[in-house]
């Protein structure tokens, strides 16, 4: 009763062959469809409410946002953004660090500024603070 | 003792029906004591005989074994009626009108090993159709289908080689 892998084999036949790779595409898809973690592509700055700029993630640049305290420095850099300086009392935005997740934000409060990162579908309807 | 004015006669068919739901039905409880790491996740091993009886019967008789099995087995688990019957009734539904124009296919070229992958995707849909509308009413279910697609490929290919290899059998028993 011992079958050996060639015995297997021969009991797919060809149009099973097809309906096997059909299969394998069909759950790579889906892993594709639902698993690929949705990356930001932009930077999105806001100073008093109102949106400033909106940066793609490709490209390391530092842009300068002026507040009611002053100028806050937002570095870029490919596939994430952080506040580089603030000249807000407390520092809570820039020792948050690197945002890198989608709908990530870090907000300057006391200079009125804000970053936060932005993908193909928005993470979430809408933030309040 | 009178004799009852109306008499069953089971019909040859009737008792093959019998023969192999019992056999799916069996295949299905010793599978439940498998410990699996996902919910959902099974190997199906009723399914062999499903496909059996769909190969050498026709699609009206694996039906009724598909179905029987749903039944008796959930009864028999004590999962009548809970979530996990109706998942079962509606992965079993799915992919018994899948088999309907698979069973058609020129078997020249499709054998078990098709039909097995097409129940099983189809068993997967279903499931997670029935879980999105009724269990877990978000996307998030969705999140899953990778590993139930993943697990559905296996399993299908699995169990159409074995049903390909127990028909063979059936079809010419070699010497042992």
């Amino acid at each position: 009763m011992k079958l050996a892998a060639r015995d297997w084999l021969q009991l797919i036949l060809p149009g099973d062959w097809l309906f096997l790779v059909l299969a394998a595409l069909c759950v790579a898809l889906l892993a594709l469809r639902f698993w690929s973690p949705d990356r930001p592509d932009r930077a999105e700055v806001r100073a008093g409410g109102r949106l400033v700029a909106s940066l793609p993630l490709d490209a390391a640049r530092i842009f300068e946002v002026p507040g009611p305290l002053g100028v806050t420095r937002i570095e870029i850099a490919p596939g994430r953004a952080r506040v580089l300086s603030d000249p807000g009392p407390r520092q809570y935005c820039v020792r948050q660090g690197w945002l890198s997740r989608n709908g990530a934000v870090a907000i300057c409060a006391p200079n009125q500024v804000s970053l936060s990162l932005a993908g193909r579908t928005a993470a979430y309807d809408s933030l309040g603070y | 003792m009178t004799r009852s004015a109306i008499e069953l006669v089971p019909t040859e068919q009737d008792r093959r029906i019998a023969r192999f739901a019992t056999a799916a039905i069996l295949l299905s409880l010793a599978e439940a004591a498998i410990p699996l790491p996902l919910p959902g996740v099974k190997p199906g091993l009723g399914n062999i005989v499903v496909l059996i009886v769909l190969w050498r019967w026709g699609w009206r008789e694996a039906a009724w074994v598909a179905l029987l099995r749903v039944f008796a087995a959930s009864l028999l688990l004590g999962q009548f009626l809970a979530p996990g019957f109706f998942l079962s009734l509606a992965g079993a539904l799915t992919s018994l009108a899948a088999l309907a124009p698979t069973a058609h296919l020129p078997r020249r070229f499709f054998g078990p090993v098709s039909a097995s992958l097409v129940a099983a995707f189809a068993h997967i849909g279903g499931q997670l159709l029935l879980a999105r509308l009724w269990l877990v009413p978000h996307d998030g279910v969705f999140a899953l289908s990778p590993i139930f697609g993943a697990a559905a490929l296996v399993f299908g290919l699995v169990n159409g080689l074995v049903a390909a290899r127990l028909l063979r059998e059936l079809n010419d028993p070699a010497p042992v």
